[in-house]
């Protein structure tokens, strides 16, 4: 009962809350009149990676708030950021609620701008569904953006031959390890020698076996080589949105990540993004290497090592089967009241050379250019400080080339986070494999009650 | 003539019923109408397909069967394991803590500091307090970097990998959380009893285990039946501790998946047929539940002396 009674207050008080938030909302609000633009452009992200790096890139930003959290433009546009976390489709269902009331609600609190990931970005490019603008709706051109790489664009076309969304990066996958341990089990910290060590599985797994010797761990949990297993694969997650096709490719993973996991291998760190995780990377860790693209140094290892001794003990090779992880793409919503806003954000953050330039020098991104990318490859100058200042666009770019995305699908993230968590058990000895499976096809028909009647077909 | 007798039939009755009517009128739209619409809800196929929406359609009673034959009773039994994970220490500490503090003879110094420090626990958000025990007790937590300093593990525990760590950490929560309260709730019941009791008992050489288990325990039973039926309710809702500590995903194995948990993964995808059916079962375990608190609360016999007066007839049948 008291319990209860808590529960109530809390949802009172959260109402209230709400109520007064309201009153803060300029009243003003007036429908879309063509050519005047809002005064309030609110952008739906997951985290706060994009918006740091448009705070501090976009030209027209003049102030931001005291909290960082709105943005005002030169010409008093307020940029509000909405961020709901991506774990357990959380985001997903924030931007569903808010992109079906899109038109029953007021120019000022309509999506202006969303941030899709490559793990659902199909859901929200469907023609069908209706809610992403093309981009030639903007005014965008194909000359603005003939520098992308061609993969980052095919895969936000639409039957329909619209392209729905620009991305600032490329997401080729590397595979980053410390210097320090190289030095003492490999004998040489240089790229070229660990590249040779790690050239195909058979190679990486006599290296683990070193590294086991040595008194480490080859890599972090089986979270880590899910990426390079579940992008070669070769058919999509779900068929004609009715029965689930686990490739065989996932159970390979699925017996290696036991086996590691057995052996010592892996540091049998349960997830990625953990706690556990980041110790992996900070300064005190046996951790030899993560697979991660490039915005992985900035965004993972950087923040675990920054002003510690391994601050710069990293460096890049090419990893043993080549994989992308993640991507993010600007997508304009439908019914914006800010086109011309939105218009100019994506062509300044994904197209603009300067904006491109500084991302890749200041982030370590691998920005959305590909004969810019090719020049600071063969450039001396260009050196990331975290990976003692090699320059590891040259290991990214054949790879960048070859990326291909057309096995992904909308039900990517579900499956992405249902296979590990039910396999998660299995590798900790809690149950058999075969209850792992069961456990599998009843959390992903929850997710998606949609396939209840298909099944899920086994290699 | 007319006008006297309108006078005279003026009814205040009305200000009655406008004054609660408030009441009423927030209770129906807050909570009778969407009950009325949950279960409407649980007869139909009603879900969302990604950014469309499927349904609804009328399905009878398949919500329910397929419920019935999904793993909802191992959801319920871990509910219940759970719960009584929590319960029994919480009763037990409870009780002692209660006739301490209640105890005449025992001249406990800082009783109030101490009745406010138990209570502090249910104050703190459950969530937080969830968060804080997943930082404490994971992998590379303080727990574990103590244990291996002092050298009383080899290898860190893990904890919530296992079905017993996962299920005592939700139980030990849940016994922090409200054993403050209960206390507080028994110490009332127990300065309720008369104390000429107790000091009747002592002039007689009652000792203290004899005080507690012949007169306070059956003078405060009414009140323990009420926080046991008032906590398996409570506990049949357990949802915040186990969601936030597992992450939503009831790990190991399914094995910390409560009723309510279960219930909000349907909730997340959209999917109100189902979900309106499991809501159905658990408001009927609930209402069985409420009608024995109220069968309690309107007791026609608190003094015992009408079953009393029924065995002593049956004791001269016999």
């Amino acid at each position: 009962m008291t319990k209860k009674r808590i529960l109530s207050l809390a949802l009172a008080s959260v109402m209230a809350l709400g109520l007064l938030s309201g009153c803060g909302s300029s009243p003003g609000g007036s429908d879309v009149a063509p050519g005047v633009e809002g005064k309030i452009l609110n952008i739906y992200v997951w985290n706060e990676e994009f918006q740091g790096k448009f705070n501090e890139n976009y030209p027209e930003v003049d102030r931001l708030s005291d909290d960082k959290s709105v943005a005002y433009l030169k010409d008093g546009t307020e940029v509000h950021w909405i961020i709901n976390p991506t774990q357990d489709g959380v985001y997903q269902q924030k931007l569903d609620e808010a992109l079906l009331k899109q038109n029953r609600v007021s120019a000022d609190e309509r999506v202006d701008m969303f941030l899709v990931e490559a793990d659902y970005a199909l859901k929200y490019i469907d023609p069908e569904a209706d809610v992403a603008m093309p981009i030639s709706q903007l005014g965008i051109t194909e000359t603005d953006i003939a520098n992308q790489y061609q993969y980052t664009l095919e895969a936000m076309t639409t039957p329909d031959g619209e392209i729905r969304g620009l991305s600032y990066q490329a997401t080729p996958g590397m595979l980053v390890y410390r210097r320090s341990i190289a030095k003492a089990v490999l004998g040489s910290d240089d790229p070229d020698t660990v590249a040779a060590a790690v050239a195909d599985w058979d190679k990486f797994y006599e290296t683990a076996e070193q590294m086991k010797a040595a008194g480490y761990y080859m890599y972090s949990g089986r979270s880590d080589t899910y990426r390079v297993y579940s992008n070669n694969v070769s058919s999509p997650w779900v068929e004609n949105d009715k029965t689930v096709v686990v490739d065989p490719n996932m159970m390979n993973w699925v017996e290696r990540s036991m086996e590691d996991t057995l052996e010592g291998i892996n540091h049998k760190v349960p997830g990625q993004w953990t706690d556990e995780w980041n110790k992996d990377m900070g300064p005190d860790s046996k951790v030899f290497c993560f697979f991660l693209p490039a915005w992985g140094l900035d965004v993972c290892i950087a923040p675990n090592v920054k002003d510690t001794a391994a601050s710069q003990d990293w460096a890049a090779c090419p990893s043993p089967q080549s994989f992308f992880w993640g991507g993010t793409w600007l997508v304009a919503a439908q019914g914006t009241d800010n086109p011309e806003h939105v218009k100019d954000i994506m062509l300044k953050m994904t197209a603009d050379r300067d904006i491109l330039r500084t991302l890749a020098v200041n982030y370590g991104e691998m920005s959305n250019d590909q004969p810019l990318m090719e020049e600071l490859a063969q450039s001396p100058d260009f050196g990331i400080e975290l990976l003692g200042g090699q320059n590891y666009l040259g290991v990214l770019s054949e790879v960048a080339a070859n990326i291909d995305l057309s096995n992904i699908s909308s039900y990517d993230q579900g499956c992405v986070e249902e296979f590990q968590n039910t396999f998660g058990d299995y590798f900790n000895g809690v149950i058999t494999l075969d209850k792992a499976k069961n456990n599998f096809e009843m959390s992903i028909t929850e997710r998606y009650p949609w396939l209840v009647g298909g099944g899920v077909i086994w290699p | 003539m007319k006008n006297e007798n309108k006078i005279k039939s003026v009814s205040y009755a009305k200000w009655g019923y406008i004054f609660i009517l408030p009441f009423f009128l927030s209770y129906a739209i807050f909570s009778l109408i969407p009950l009325a619409d949950t279960i409407r809800n649980s007869f139909y196929e009603y879900y969302a397909f990604g950014l469309k929406t499927v349904g609804p359609n009328w399905t009878g009673l398949s919500n329910y069967t397929s419920l019935l034959s999904s793993d909802l009773p191992k959801y319920a039994w871990n509910t219940f394991v759970m719960w009584i994970l929590g319960f029994v220490p919480q009763i037990v500490i409870s009780l002692i803590l209660a006739s301490w503090f209640t105890d005449a003879r025992l001249k406990l110094r800082g009783k109030q500091f101490f009745k406010v420090v138990i209570y502090l626990p249910n104050l703190i958000m459950a969530s937080a307090f969830a968060m804080l025990f997943f930082a404490l007790f994971s992998n590379a937590g303080p727990v574990n970097s103590i244990l291996l300093r002092m050298g009383v593990v080899g290898e860190a525990i893990r904890f919530m990998e296992s079905t017993l760590g996962a299920r005592t950490l939700v139980g030990l929560m849940n016994f922090l959380m409200w054993f403050g309260n209960t206390t507080i709730m028994l110490m009332a019941a127990i300065m309720g009893i008369n104390p000429s009791i107790f000091e009747a008992a002592e002039l007689d050489g009652c000792t203290h285990t004899q005080k507690f288990f012949k007169i306070t325990l059956p003078q405060i039973k009414p009140l323990l039946t009420y926080t046991l039926i008032t906590s398996l309710i409570g506990g049949l809702q357990m949802f915040d501790v186990p969601q936030i500590l597992t992450g939503g995903k009831g790990a190991p194995d399914r094995t910390t998946m409560t009723l309510i948990m279960y219930l909000n993964k349907h909730l997340q995808a959209k999917n109100y047929g189902i979900a309106g059916a499991l809501s159905v079962f658990l408001f009927i375990i609930s209402a069985i539940l409420c009608w024995f608190v109220f069968k309690m609360n309107t007791d026609s016999d608190p003094d015992g002396s009408k079953s009393a007066a029924k065995r002593a007839k049956k004791g001269g049948k016999a």
